[in-house]
């Protein structure tokens, strides 16, 4: 069947099979590999993207299901070059070591931070709660979404000098 | 790479048409609305259907949260993540925003629905238990019409319903009554797992007389996610500890947990009893008022 999906403003039209998952349509298809695959299970989150402005989690989703719909990716984060903040403060604190559950983990937060400029750290743990990072460097991905929303209210920002290990 | 067997699929476009496809593509077709439930099961080939009908433009008939008179209206297609943001439903029943809290994660929460979750069948599913303690009413449509079900007798098993294969489940209705509280409780090894055990509890008090009560038991093996005994002992009882922990130590002996990697039999009958004590004294708490 043929589906098309909005892919990060783009219109990507692919001739596919309807058991195609969404995380597969975009890596394979698109060739957006931003975008990871890990469980397969709807556990670990590093495959989140928007689907029609929602973060989902992209392998328990068929592509036939966004036919027509508007999907955002990890590509489609910064602005004209210019890096989102989330993406900033996940460089700025340190917010990846391995970096496998990083593109699940800027979707959420930028989700996050639309919804609610201001979160709390407990706030950002519940909103993350869907997504592993096992390199368990989770402090550290709290602290950058944290810079993210300060950057963003125009407050200070957490200077980038200060040890990581100060805070943990 | 987990992939599911082939299968076709069609999107409806209206209630009809979803209905209508039901009726086309015969007992093997399946509807998919968020489908974290069925995906992973099609994933893993434990369900192989031949066709998929996907309901997911159908948002402005299926999706909305209202009261409707005396009932509060939950469509079968709202998110839980439209549930837990409803102040409507949290009005009427808290027990919801304790319940969809703890169900799956915020991200699943998203796309999964209240529908999908209660037509799975779940053993484990926390909403069958909800609505179970309210004793709510499901809309199902068919071909042959639309008829009512309480969700006390929409399960007739594990990942079994009474919905026939053509049929669609529209929207759940709860009624309200005057003098009530409800509330939630669960254990859950980590976010997004499923419950070693969880209860729901609602009760109605006359002063400090339970007039009435609803309970709801998922993950231990209570026949249709209900404690009838429990809710017998306690109606026209004092609202006190010692008859909550007396209809809960009953809802925990007339369960059947099963052993299983969460725990063992004597572990899930013991969260069963204290689990119920907990949600009948915080639904208790909540129809005095004394707690949001």
């Amino acid at each position: 069947m043929e589906v098309s999906i909005n892919i990060n403003g783009t219109a990507e039209t692919h001739d596919v099979e309807p058991r195609l998952l969404l995380v597969h349509f975009i890596r394979e298809k698109a060739g957006l590999r931003g975008t990871h695959w890990g469980c397969d299970t709807s556990n670990c989150g590093t495959c989140v993207v928007w689907l029609d402005g929602k973060p989902v989690k992209s392998c328990t989703v068929f592509a036939a299901m966004a036919d027509g719909h508007e999907v955002r990716t990890v590509e489609g984060l910064d602005q004209g070059g210019q890096l989102d903040p989330v993406q900033e403060g996940f460089m700025e604190c340190h917010g990846l070591q391995c970096g496998f559950c990083t593109p699940g983990m800027l979707m959420t937060a930028r989700a996050l931070l639309d919804a609610n400029p201001d979160p709390t750290d407990p706030e950002i743990r519940e909103a993350i709660s869907g997504q592993l990072c096992r390199c368990t460097g989770y402090e550290n991905i709290v602290r950058s979404v944290r810079w993210a929303a300060e950057k963003e209210a125009g407050g200070p920002v957490t200077e980038s000098e200060t040890p990581v290990e100060a805070k943990a | 790479m987990q992939v599911p067997a082939p299968f076709t699929y069609e999107r409806a476009t209206s209630v009809e048409h979803a209905i209508e496809l039901l009726g086309q593509l015969g007992p093997e077709a399946r509807v998919v609305a968020g489908g974290h439930s069925l995906i992973p099961m099609m994933k893993l080939r434990l369900a192989r259907p031949d066709a998929l009908v996907d309901i997911n433009d159908l948002g402005a008939e299926l999706a909305q949260i209202r009261v409707d008179g005396d009932a509060l209206v939950i469509g079968a297609l709202a998110r839980h993540a439209d549930v837990l943001a409803s102040a409507v439903v949290g009005e009427h029943f808290p027990i919801f925003h304790d319940a969809e809290r703890v169900i799956a994660d915020p991200v699943v929460r998203n796309f999964g629905t209240v529908g999908g979750s209660l037509c799975q069948a779940d053993p484990a599913e926390d909403l069958a238990a909800v609505f179970a303690a309210l004793d709510a009413v499901a809309v199902l449509r068919g071909a042959a019409g639309v008829r009512e079900v309480r969700v006390r007798e929409l399960h007739v098993g594990p990942y079994e319903t009474v919905l026939a294969p053509d049929e669609l489940m529209l929207e759940l209705r709860v009624p309200i009554r005057p003098g009530g509280g409800s509330a939630y409780e669960k254990v859950e090894r980590r976010v997004g797992d499923y419950p070693v055990a969880a209860a729901g509890a609602a009760v109605w008090l006359d002063g400090d007389t339970v007039r009435d009560v609803g309970i709801g038991l998922t993950a231990v093996g209570a026949e249709h996610f209900t404690a009838p005994a429990a809710e017998e002992a306690l109606r026209g009882q004092p609202a006190t500890e010692e008859s909550f922990q007396a209809a809960a130590r009953l809802a925990a002996e007339h369960c059947n947990p099963s052993a299983d990697q969460r725990g063992p039999v004597d572990y899930k009958r013991h969260l069963a009893a204290e689990l119920t004590t907990r949600a009948l004294r915080r639904a208790a708490a909540r129809a005095r008022g004394q707690e949001a």
